[in-house]
This record gives structure tokens, sequence and C-alpha cells, in this order.
């Protein structure tokens, strides 16, 4: 049984100009101890569909579908419910560290207050359990820099700060929103580095949202290729990469520039991501699409079409390939 | 932050001494004198009064003696009205008095204020807000000066059950208090609603929410401290205005505190007694914005001095 298995899940704002469909018919499962990839634009919903596993959405956000996690249903369950999963089960880190933390708490404070919630530690206890993960995501001198304040750290260490915090509970399923966007290029490495490493030692299965494809290549093992508040093609990551069977995710990997090639100029795929406000009727991307036929007026379905791979596209995969 | 403290107390001084300064030419540009009265008074003795007092100097040496008798003395000199008593006397009987109802108009206000606030931003657009929102603004635009005659009218000639006026005891203090701290209660819950709503969607109540933490603990621990910025930038003038505002209470309810002598002062053209209260409100207002900076340092770890 797969750790979590989402089914048909739409995530929709009810805004002053009318519903934003943010994620529409999105189903996915991740198995304990898998790292899974959801890659996309801005906007093509990964973070919405991470919220909504929380219930994190904003209060406009509406949703529909099914979410189970290890066999319960999830979405939409009552706050205390979520909130006995959030942090000890599912736990999540954030795009921005800069302002992820509670910038008026000690990061002692803030650490320990989810082990004395979660598994009722006293408050020493709790924060030597946290010097403790600090440590482990190689944070120098934890035990005098856990009384500091989160404006005391640098982006990255504050990311440290992040992923050991989520860690605590040591939960079953770790969603990781973007975790190096707002970090230096150094910084990122450093960041994807430690999170392999606990990945590998905690064992727990790994959401990684990014529109970093190569963040991605490194860290996961499946891909999961989002675009307009749709999956458009999902497989293991060396043959995706390899062969990609949707238009869409040729354009995004052409579009990662190359330094073993003597061309400059960037590929970027033309046009504009949509407007979800006002999606285009059938596939999203199909006024961007290369391939884009009549046929296209209607969405096509996900479906298998090699061993553990699936996409959503008319145009037959040999054609995207070559 | 110590050497931060002796800092801002010494530019209070030469603050003060502007403000004494300013008051004083403005007090004697006014028309009319503390010895003006309807009959005539003979010029001979108005002389000898002026004498006395040393109204006949030049300003410039008045405003010398005055500032060199309170430095070397403490000594804010005798009321020009009331001729047996000093400054330092009315001060020291009505300023207690105006302190006890202000500091506790300001906890109502506070207490009643932020938590009308904080339950409206938690419950925004259910009818928990609009009846919070409801009361807050209908307290607003009610002055003082139409509340506390009703006040009076409901609780001590209808119901009887709170005295009119007077100030001998603890049930003499609730309806100048009622008085007194709604329509800051109005405005410290209109802030505290605004404050915490924009706090709640920050991304830090996110995290906070992520790491399953109950609701009751995401406001208390780490919602409401940065929502009480804006509202603390408000107290310390709020606290000020409580004290000078007072003299509507002072009026109607007899409380007797120097609101009254204020104003009374002011008609009287009581040189000494104006003089006095200016300079007790001016060196509040200095101390609650000195109060107000430490307490944004308490609050917010990235504010150091």
């Amino acid at each position: 049984m797969a750790l979590l298995d989402i089914n048909n899940l739409s995530v929709t704002f009810d805004t002053d100009d009318g519903p934003v469909h943010a994620v529409s018919g999105l189903s996915l499962s991740v198995k304990r101890g898998e790292t899974l990839g959801i890659v996309g634009e801005s906007g093509s919903g990964k973070s919405q569909t991470a919220f909504a596993i929380l219930g994190l959405l904003a209060r406009n956000g509406r949703t529909s579908g099914s979410v189970t996690f290890d066999g319960q249903e999830i979405l939409g369950a009552p706050t205390d419910a979520l909130n006995r999963l959030r942090a000890e089960k599912i736990a999540m880190i954030f795009q921005d560290p800069m302002t992820s933390l509670n910038p008026y708490m000690r990061i002692s404070d803030q650490m320990a207050e989810v082990l004395t919630l979660h598994k009722g530690l006293s408050k020493r206890e709790a924060v030597a359990e946290s010097v403790r993960m600090l440590d482990a995501v190689r944070i120098p001198s934890a035990k005098e820099r856990v009384r500091l304040y989160p404006h005391e750290f640098s982006g990255g260490m504050r990311q440290r700060v992040m992923i050991a915090m989520s860690l605590l509970c040591q939960p079953d399923l770790l969603i990781a929103d973007e975790p190096t966007t707002a970090l230096d290029v150094t910084v990122q490495a450093q960041i994807m580095d430690l999170l392999r490493d606990l990945q590998q030692e905690f064992g727990m299965a790994t959401i990684l949202i990014t529109h970093d494809l190569g963040v991605v290549a490194g860290f996961c093992e499946r891909v999961l290729v989002m675009y307009g508040g749709q999956v458009m093609e999902e497989g293991p990551t060396v043959p995706l990469f390899a062969e990609p069977a949707h238009p869409y995710t040729r354009g995004l990997l052409a579009a990662v520039p190359r330094l073993d090639e003597e061309e400059v100029t960037m590929k970027a795929i033309p046009g504009a991501p949509p407007n979800m406000a006002n999606p285009p009727k059938g596939c999203p991307f199909r006024p961007r699409c290369a391939y884009a036929s009549e046929a296209c007026a209607t969405m096509p379905p996900l479906e298998p079409f090699a061993p553990g791979r699936a996409r959503a596209c008319h145009v037959e995969p040999g054609r995207v390939a070559a | 932050m110590i050497s931060f403290v002796i800092k801002r107390l010494a530019v209070a001084i030469p603050t003060l001494l502007l403000l004494i300064i300013l008051s004083f030419v403005l007090m004697h540009a006014a028309p009319g004198g503390p010895f003006t009265q309807e009959r005539e008074i003979p010029p001979e003795v108005l002389a000898n009064l002026n004498a006395k007092y040393g109204l006949d100097e030049p300003l410039w040496r008045q405003i010398t003696t005055y500032v060199t008798s309170i430095v070397t003395e403490f000594d804010f000199g005798p009321s020009f009205v009331y001729k047996d008593r000093t400054v330092n006397e009315i001060i020291a009987q009505g300023f207690p008095i105006t302190l006890t109802y202000g500091i506790l108009s300001f906890l109502v206000a506070v207490t009643v204020g932020v938590t009308l606030g904080v339950v409206a931003a938690i419950r925004q657009n259910t009818w928990i807000d609009y009846f919070a929102v409801g009361i807050a603004i209908g307290a607003q635009v009610l002055p003082n000066f139409v509340m506390a005659p009703i006040l009076v009218l409901v609780f001590t000639l209808w119901l009887g059950w709170l005295p009119g006026g007077g100030w001998q005891g603890p049930e003499y203090w609730i309806l100048p208090v009622i008085a007194l701290s709604t329509s800051f209660m109005a405005s410290i819950a209109r802030i505290t609603r605004s404050s915490m709503l924009e706090v709640l969607t920050m991304n830090h109540i996110r995290t906070a929410r992520a790491k399953g933490l109950p609701e009751r603990r995401i406001i208390l621990r780490h919602a409401l401290k940065p929502a009480m910025l804006p509202v603390i930038s408000y107290l310390g003038p709020a606290f000020v205005a409580m004290i000078t505002g007072s003299v509507v209470v002072d009026v109607y309810f007899s409380t007797g505190g120097i609101g009254k002598a204020f104003v009374d002062a002011a008609l009287n053209r009581d040189y000494a007694v104006m003089m006095g209260v200016t300079i007790l409100l001016g060196a509040l207002t200095i101390l609650f914005n000195l109060i107000v900076d430490l307490a944004y340092a308490w609050i917010d770890p990235k504010i150091r001095y």
C-alpha cells in the first residue's frame, strides 16, 4: 500500500475575479521511503498540492477529491485530526527560510515546542533533542546557537534549522517546497547534499517540489511534471530525462542551459503560463505547444505507455522524443 | 540598553526646556491675566500684585527665574488664583486621582480592545467579527462627553447602581473608567484586528500550522507578539491622551483630577498651574514614548539599543 495516495485532487480559490483552478484532477502516490519530485514552473499548482495535503491552503481555498495517508482520508479532515499528523507523520519545509521561521522566538523555543507537543517531552529534554538535530544538519556549535533568534543566522543556516525542525519527530513523509530556491547556488548544493544524506539516514519518503530540473535529477527516483494544475508526465527520473514523452517535459529539458555546448542562447518555451482564472480549453499547454492539433481541444487522460511511465498527450511518444 | 535610556533622558531635558519656553510665550501672548476681573482693579494694586509675582519682569527673566526654582528647589511656584496653595500641592492632590482612573482605563481599554480585536480577526467575516467591529465603531463615534451623561442617566438616575460623581472608593471609579476607556478600547480593537489579520497570513504562521500546533497556541505564542507592534506604538500617546483627556471625566463625575485643574487654570489665566500641568504632561509624553521604544525592543529581537 502506498504511504500517500492522492486521487483526483482539485484545488480552487474563490477570488473577486471568480474561481481560480490551481490544481485540477491530480493523482499521485508515494511509497514508503520513496523520493518523488514534482516539477513545474511558477503557478503550475505544485505548491498548492503540497499545502492541500497538509490542510494549509489559504482561507479562500476549496478542495475536492481524496488524499489518503497510511490508508486514512486526510483531505478536509478536522484541524485536530490534521494536527496529529502534522510534523509527527508529515513534515514540511518551505521555500523562504528568511520568513518561515518565527522572527520573534528563539530557535530553541520554536524547535522544542514540536517535541513537547507531539512527544510529550519536557522542555529540557526537547531542547537537548533539538540540539542533537541541529548537529545532524551540521550547524556548528549548535548547543550555543540554539539560543539565538532566526535573524542571527544566514539564509542557508536558517534552512538547515527548518530542516532540523521538520525532522524532529522523524516523520514518514517530508514535503520540501522549493527548499533551495531562495538560496544562492553554492548554498543550494550544500542543502541538497544534506537533504540527500538525511533522507538516506532517516529513510522518510520525500516529495521534492521544485522548478530546478538539476535538483530533481540528483535527488528523486521518480518525477511528476505539472503544468496548469495538471500532471503532464510521470515516470522514473532516468528514462523521463533521457526520453521525455511529453512536449512540455521536452521543452523544459531543452531550456536547461548546458555547460558542454558552445551554444549560449537559452532555449525558452515560447509564450507564457496560462492564467488559471481563465484556463485554455483542453490541454493547458496547447497554446505553447509545437505539436498542438485539433485533438488537443480535449484534455487527454494520463495514460501509462511504458513500464512505470505515464503521460497526458495526444501526440505519439516517439514523435515527441525525436 | 542602559546607555540608550540615559541618552533618551538626556535629550528630554532640552525638549522640556523648549516646551517651557513655548508655553510661557504663548500663555503670555493670550489676552488677559491672572488678576483680570470684571471690576477694574486700581492700577497701583495691579502693579503691586504684578511685582509680587514677578510679572513686571521681562519675559526672559521670568522664564529663567521659573526654570531655576524648578531645577534647584523643585518649586513650580504659587498658584496665582488660589492664594494659599502652591502648584505642587494642586498637582499632588489631583494627579493621584487622574493616575488611578487613567491606569484603570488603560488596562480596561487594552484588555478588552485586544481581546475583541483578536477574536474578530480569528473569526473574520462571521457574526462574531461583525459584532466586534460594530461595537468598536459604535464606541469610537460616541464621544466621552456624550457617553458620560448617558452613563450617569442610566446607572445613577435610572438604575441607581452606581454613584454619579465624587471620589470616595472603588464604586466611584467604575463610571469614569468606562467613559474614559471606551473610545481607546475601540481604537485598540480596530488596530489589533487589522494587524492580526495581516500577521495570520505570514509565512511563519503557516510554519506553526505545519508543526501541528493547536490554534490557541498559534495565536498566543506565534501571532500575538508581532500583531501587538502597531498597537504598542498607539498605546504610548494613547495613555497620555487618556490623562489629558480626563477633563471631561473630571467635569462630569467631579472626580477632582488634574484635568479639571488644568482647564480652570487656563480659563483663570493661572499661569503657574498651567505651566505645572503642561510640564507634567510633557514629561509623561516623553516617558511613555521611551517606554514604547523599550517595549518594541522587548518584543522584536531584531531591535537592540
